[in-house]
């Protein structure tokens, strides 16, 4: 009853050209500290920040119905992880890749709790969680306690150097973020994610370990929110409790990919450069920036339900990062006793 | 039957008063095809969601091929070679056809690489969607979503294939399709239990009919001798239960 094997692509119709501009525009960014004026890669910080908090956002919410509004805990958790590590002599740069991990290690026991509810209890404990990570921090005294401390080590890099390595370290870190998303996607586990997306009970009913995937999004998520927290206090130089641990993180990163389209890995870029640029136009707007902000967010809910980019890929079938499967060619045909159509 | 496929022994299960099954015995052999009517209410997809582990009974085991799966979750069923389709159909609505049966064949089947290939694209190919394979869930029709929760069942390699009313709300020359579909799926070697409110669909398949209701079997055996049964007759108010489906 064996059929032959198909041909399979993994590529869409737009692929070539958008990797061969994905390319250049990475070379772009690379080269941009010897291009521009410092306070240009200085507020692309912030930008990268945004890409890699929404990511991590839409891969737990988009593709594991998680949604979450207590990341922040992780971004406080990897913020920290780099100051304690600074103090033991670990260069700050590498703290925020042990700034991901230490995120991951303590996500894990932190899904057990967290997965015992479901839906909008899953939400408010998540935030409840985050709440316990920041009143345990504040309890280290030789962590600054609720005032918040400056990181060490990176007294004697010159100022210019520094803002060139954060950027990159930034841009690093929104690379590898997108890029772990996107081989998710593409990967085996990327069809269990994405069906859990669609249906969760049909998923269990193909054979997904259900409870698995959503584990193993939650600790990518969380490894991606503690590098992003590290790229925070690598760039401030300092940590403040309240600040690092607040849920205008969750706020920023539910507004980036609802207004860029939740499910589609480019959702969160774009939805990260329309938030960034509103606050750079908007920045000296005061209360009215956050009235736009509504507004802005009410006016992409109620006319572009999909998102920015959900409207674009239904509208031209456009995909930057094809994880679909297109059969190109059936096997050779050969007697079946299937019904015909 | 000592070597029964699946056996269901003892199923109970309530809601408040509502008793959906009541002391539940039925197995199921090997190569057998099982037909289950019943009137609304009789604990069919119920017995279903037990079976599969969607739902889990007061009391009372679930033994698939010897080993006790009661306590085991709907993915571990599956993998153990217990296919399902859902009553209303669950397709993935952003997922090609392709990709769902390559889900099923990968995560359900276990297989990898270019079995896993042509195992998902055969499951398509026998339930005719193979010239939908790049089409999306949600674009698919009632009939095409019907066939897809076959696919998908299909590309798990089940051992046991349970049909939740697959041909409700279907034509008549579509349900001829599907009933062609259900015996080669049968001849294959595959046992199946199909629940159908569509009677003539399920004689022209099924070796056995049960009948269901209040949550216990009424009647259990030859097809043409269970719709004969007057306790039957009587569940289905004095109809013909060979008339029914037709409305």
């Amino acid at each position: 009853m064996s059929a032959g094997v198909p041909a399979v692509s993994r590529s869409g119709r737009s692929t070539r050209p958008t990797s061969v501009v994905g390319a250049v525009l990475l070379l772009v960014l690379v080269a941009l500290p010897f291009l521009v004026y410092e306070d240009v890669t200085s507020s692309l910080v912030s930008l990268f920040v945004l890409i890699v908090i929404a990511s991590m956002w839409n891969l737990l919410a988009g593709f594991g119905g998680l949604v979450s509004v207590g990341q922040q805990a992780f971004i406080g958790v990897g913020a920290y992880t780099v100051v304690a590590l600074a103090d033991a002599g670990v260069p700050p740069y590498l703290g925020v890749l042990m700034a991901a991990v230490t995120a991951a290690a303590l996500a894990l026991p932190t899904s057990f709790l967290a997965f015992r509810l479901r839906g909008d209890y899953f939400a408010v404990g998540t935030w409840v969680i985050a709440e316990v990570y920041r009143l345990v921090l504040v309890k280290i005294d030789s962590l600054g306690g609720p005032s918040g401390r400056s990181l060490t080590g990176m007294n004697d890099v010159d100022a210019t150097m520094r803002a060139a390595f954060t950027y990159w370290l930034a841009l690093g870190v929104a690379v590898v973020s997108v890029a772990t998303c996107f081989w998710l996607l593409r990967g085996r586990i990327g069809l269990a994610l994405t069906a859990v997306r669609d249906d969760e009970v049909a998923a269990r009913a193909s054979g997904v370990d259900v409870t698995r995937a959503k584990r193993v999004m939650y600790l990518v998520s969380a490894a991606g929110c503690g590098a992003a927290g590290g790229v925070l206090v690598v760039d401030a130089l300092s940590v403040q409790p309240n600040a690092i641990f607040s849920v205008q993180w969750s706020a920023s990163m539910i507004f980036i990919v609802v207004i860029g389209g939740i499910g589609y890995l480019e959702g969160p870029i774009v939805g990260a450069i329309v938030y960034f640029l509103l606050q750079q136009v908007l920045a000296d707007a005061g209360s009215w920036y956050l009235v736009l902000l509504g507004c802005v967010a009410i006016l992409v809910a109620t006319r572009l339900p999909r998102g920015l980019w959900g409207t674009v890929h239904d509208r031209w079938g456009l995909s930057l990062f094809p994880v679909d499967y297109r059969v190109t060619r059936a096997p050779a045909a050969e007697p079946c006793p299937a019904v015909r159509t | 039957m000592a070597d029964a496929l699946l056996r269901l022994e003892g199923l109970s299960k309530k809601f408040g008063q509502v008793v959906v099954a009541d002391g539940l015995d039925l197995e199921v052999g090997p190569h057998e095809a099982l037909g289950i009517v019943g009137p609304n209410g009789a604990g069919k997809s119920s017995l279903f969601a037990m079976t599969g582990g969607d739902l889990a009974p007061d009391a009372g085991r679930v033994v698939l091929d010897g080993r006790d799966v009661t306590r085991t979750s709907v993915h571990q069923r599956t993998r153990a070679g217990l296919g399902r389709t859902y009553q209303v159909p669950r397709p993935f609505g952003g997922m090609t056809t392709f990709a769902t049966t390559l889900l099923a064949a990968t995560e359900g089947a276990g297989a990898r690489g270019d079995e896993a290939l042509s195992l998902a694209h055969d499951a398509l190919k026998r339930c005719g969607l193979a010239h939908l394979a790049n089409t999306r869930g949600d674009a698919l029709s009632l009939l095409q979503r019907k066939r897809l929760e076959v696919a998908r069942a299909l590309a798990s390699r089940p051992r046991v294939l349970l049909l939740d009313e697959v041909a409700g709300g279907l034509t008549e020359p579509e349900v001829a399709e599907l009933v062609e579909l259900v015996r080669a799926v049968h001849a294959d070697g595959v046992a199946v239990v199909w629940i159908e409110h569509v009677v003539h669909a399920l004689l022209a398949t099924v070796d056995r009919l049960a009948c269901l209701a209040g949550g216990r079997l009424v009647a259990d055996g030859d097809p043409e001798q269970v719709l004969r049964d007057p306790v039957v007759r009587e569940i289905y108010l004095g109809q013909d239960p060979s008339e029914e489906g037709a409305a």
